[in-house]
Formats: structure tokens, sequence, C-alpha cells
């Protein structure tokens, strides 16, 4: 039998905490990378304007430690829980709901949840989404996402045609870009979750936000799709804000399961240039 | 910025006028927040016919809820949120003297038609880079609606904010007709 391994509770609450802090106040050096290299490309005025506030703004959050965006966004939780871990001194569920609370509070960071219908709002940003997955091992994974509100309103997923192929789901892809239009912050980073059920796909095209900027997918086919898709969605022309320009997206990543002979599930999770998440192994 | 026009609150026609599509703006003077569900109210009061806590009158209204300001600022992090989900509280407001509002994202046909009308304006600020907004917020009051949490309606003092004239007082649309992106989608 493997030895158990103890991670206290509060272990958990402080590294969601301090990660979801960090999230929110400094942007990623991939992000940033790609963001310095689009700035070097675009020979639209407004777009080069538009892209050096982002990196001028990325000093400022994390030099005065204030918030990137004012959307300081839905909490997303991704937990890859060791079996051979035991959580003690209290719920898992509650000690990373109680990081996201302490988060948010130290971190003068905007409570954005609301009941859906009174719109009330619940005042310290929990409920978190928190999706736990049992793997190998005795380490806890961690991985954080803020997601801002007016990028999510125009992700979406699509039930294709079986036989609608590459084609079909770039062509779907693309569309969805093009009807987000300058709403969702460009330039994007776009989250593709292809296969699985309605709610595998979504959920897997918000993992694809997890990879680093300029990581191409490990399958062939996958990554040419990327770069074509990028390619195309780079043509549309909105650029950053949506002013016009070179920069609609920086990357497109895209995650794939198997699905029913029957569908081809496609979901875009929409992301901002803000695109805020860390992640800790505990 | 470069080549930018230096603007005051509160607008006028003749402002307004002068501003075209795609100009680069500082604007400067008072504006409020006030976002989805201060505009609900704010339409509620009108149709019932009770008074509005601001005055509309030349106003100008900033979509934005801000994070809360840490011990020795005057805001956290400020910026726009998406104005569309404003568009059927907008026509109304616009009627009643609005002359301003700042957002990011494309307006439906009859906001753009109302806007230019009733000779407003719609700014564009920069999404996603509240920080670097932030400090162009010299004073901050909360005026109504404190109930909404960071809802609120707040009365901001703002000096020459980075803006962007995204649809002008003729009714030109930057994502529309500068860009010549369909706006109908």
């Amino acid at each position: 039998m493997e030895p158990i391994r103890e991670v206290s509770c509060e272990t958990v609450t402080e590294t969601v905490r301090r990660l979801f802090i960090e999230a929110n106040t400094e942007l990623g050096e991939d992000i940033l990378e790609a963001v310095n290299l689009a700035c070097a490309a675009e020979e639209l005025d407004i777009a080069r304007l538009a892209l050096e506030q982002i990196c001028e703004n990325a000093r400022i959050a994390r030099e005065e430690l204030v918030a990137l965006c004012q959307d300081t966004g839905l909490a997303v939780v991704f937990a890859e829980v060791g079996q051979d871990v035991h959580i003690v001194g209290g719920s898992f569920g509650a000690s990373v709901q109680e990081g996201v609370r302490r988060a948010y509070s130290e971190g003068y960071f905007r409570k954005s949840l609301c009941d859906p219908l009174t719109r009330k709002n619940t005042g310290d940003n929990t409920p978190a989404v928190v999706h736990t997955e049992i793997v190998p091992g005795d380490r806890i994974r961690l991985q954080v996402m803020a997601k801002g509100g007016g990028s999510e309103n125009m992700s979406s997923v699509h039930m294709l045609l079986p036989t609608a192929g590459v084609e079909g789901i770039e062509k779907a892809v693309v569309e969805s870009v093009r009807k987000a239009g300058p709403n969702p912050c460009p330039p994007l980073v776009l989250g593709v979750g292809i296969g699985g059920t309605v709610e595998r796909a979504a959920l897997l095209s918000k993992k694809a936000l997890l990879r680093p900027l300029g990581k191409k997918s490990g399958d062939d086919r996958l990554a040419k799709m990327e770069e074509d898709i990028l390619d195309e969605v780079n043509r549309l022309g909105f650029g950053p804000q949506g002013y016009g320009g070179k920069t609609t997206a920086l990357a497109v990543s895209i995650e794939m399961e198997p699905c029913h002979i029957a569908s081809l599930p496609v979901a875009v999770s929409i992301q901002c240039h803000a695109s805020r998440h860390k992640e800790a192994v505990i | 910025m470069k080549d930018a026009v230096r603007i005051e609150t509160p607008l006028t026609d003749e402002i307004c006028r002068c501003l075209k599509a795609g100009d680069k703006v500082l604007l400067s003077g008072e504006v409020y927040t006030g976002r989805d569900m201060a505009h609900r109210r704010l339409c509620d009061a009108a149709r019932k016919g009770e008074n509005l806590p601001i005055p509309l009158q030349g106003a100008t209204i900033f979509y934005a809820a801000p994070t809360p300001a840490s011990p020795g600022r005057v805001i956290g992090s400020v910026g726009p949120t998406t104005s569309y989900r404003m568009d059927s509280c907008t026509l109304e407001l616009l009627k009643m003297g609005l002359k301003g509002m700042i957002g990011k994202g494309r307006r439906s046909p009859e906001v753009i038609e109302a806007i230019r009308e009733c000779r407003a304006v719609y700014f564009g600020a920069p999404g996603g880079v509240a920080a670097l907004l932030s400090r162009h917020v010299k004073k901050t009051q909360v005026v109504a609606y404190e109930e909404l949490g960071p809802e609120a309606i707040l009365k901001l003092e703002v000096s020459d904010m980075p803006l962007v004239v995204l649809i002008d007082s003729h009714g030109r649309d930057l994502y529309g007709t500068v860009f010549g992106i369909d706006k109908n989608v």
C-alpha cells in the first residue's frame, strides 16, 4: 500500500489565497512577451498604443500590487488531488473557498458574484467554480484562473455535425470570434475544446487556456489547426481593443478527446488579453 | 498620448460636434460610474417620473465598477465593462440629456442613431488596463445606490483619461464605418 501523505486545509487555503493575489496582479511573462511581439509588428498607431498600454498597465499593477483589471473575475480552480493525499483539518472544498475569500478581501479585488435572479452580490466573490480530479500520486496541483465576465459572455458551445471535420471546426471558432467583435477586449487568447459531451467540451476549452502561450499542442493535427485559426482570426482586422490592426488574438490552444459517433462538440472559451492564471503543487 | 484632443466635462453640443470617430481624447472633469443594475434603476425611476439621483444634462457615464481602494489610494483599479448591456436604457438616458458614455464594444444601431440625434458621443476606454486608468482618477464619491456595492453610482473627478471616440455625434462608428466591420452581426 502506498503511504498516505497529509496536507492540511490551511495549506490549501493559503496556496489558493496566494495564487489568486498573484494572478490578479502579475500578468504572465508569456502574455507580455506575446504582446511585445505584437506591438513590434503593428503598423496602426492606435493599435500600437493599445498594446503599449497593456504593458504599462502590467508594470503598474505589479509594482503597486493592484488589480490588472477592475473585473477580478469569477474564481475558477482546477484541482488535481493525488489519491494518496489525506486532507486534514476540515473539508477540501471549504478550504479552497476560504482561500478565494481571503484573496479577494486582502487583495482589495472586486466581488463580482451575485444571485442570478435577485442580482444580490454574494459579498466575498465566492463560490468559486472548482473542478476536482483524483489523480495518481501524493501531491495536489492547484491551477487558478480569474475569469472576467465580458469575455466569458462571448464564449460558446457548438454541437456540429459529426462530419463537419477540421474545416467545420475552424469555421465555428472563427465565427464565434467574429460575432464577439471588440466586446471581449482583444487581443484574445482562445481556448478550444473538441469532443466529449457538451460540458466536457466546455471544460476542455477552459483547461486549454491554462497552457502557456507559444506552446503548441503535442498533436500535430491540433497544432496545425491552432496555427490556421490564429491566422484566420488575425485576418478579421479587429485588432487590439477592436480599434483595428493585425493582432486580434495572441494564441489559440486546443484540447481534444473522443466523442460520440453522433456528435462533434466544439467549445470556445474566449479570454481577454488579461489572461490571469497561476499554479502551484502542494 | 500623441495628437490627442483635450476636452472637459460637462460635454456640450459644440464639443461633441468637433469629435470624430477614431479621435484620441484626453478627458477631464466629472463623470459618473454606472453599469447594469444602476442603469436598470435609473430607467425604472425615469419611467415612473421620479427624480433621478444624478443630473443627466450634459453628463457623462462611465460603464465601470472599480475594485475597492486599498488604504492610501483614491480608487482601486477602474476600467470599462462591455457597453451593449446598457443599450436598452441608453435610449432613454440620451433623451434626458446624457451626452457622453465611456465603455467598450459595439452599440446597437438604435443607440448609434440616438447618439446622432442627441449629438452625444460614445468613447472607448481601453479594456483590461485598469491599473493604468486608475491613475487618471483624482477623486471619488458615492452618489447613489450604495447598496449595489461595486455597482453603486460614483462621481469621479478624472484628469486626462486616455479615450478614443468610438461613435461620434454624426453617427460614425469606429467599429463599423471606419473599419468596415459589419455592425449587424
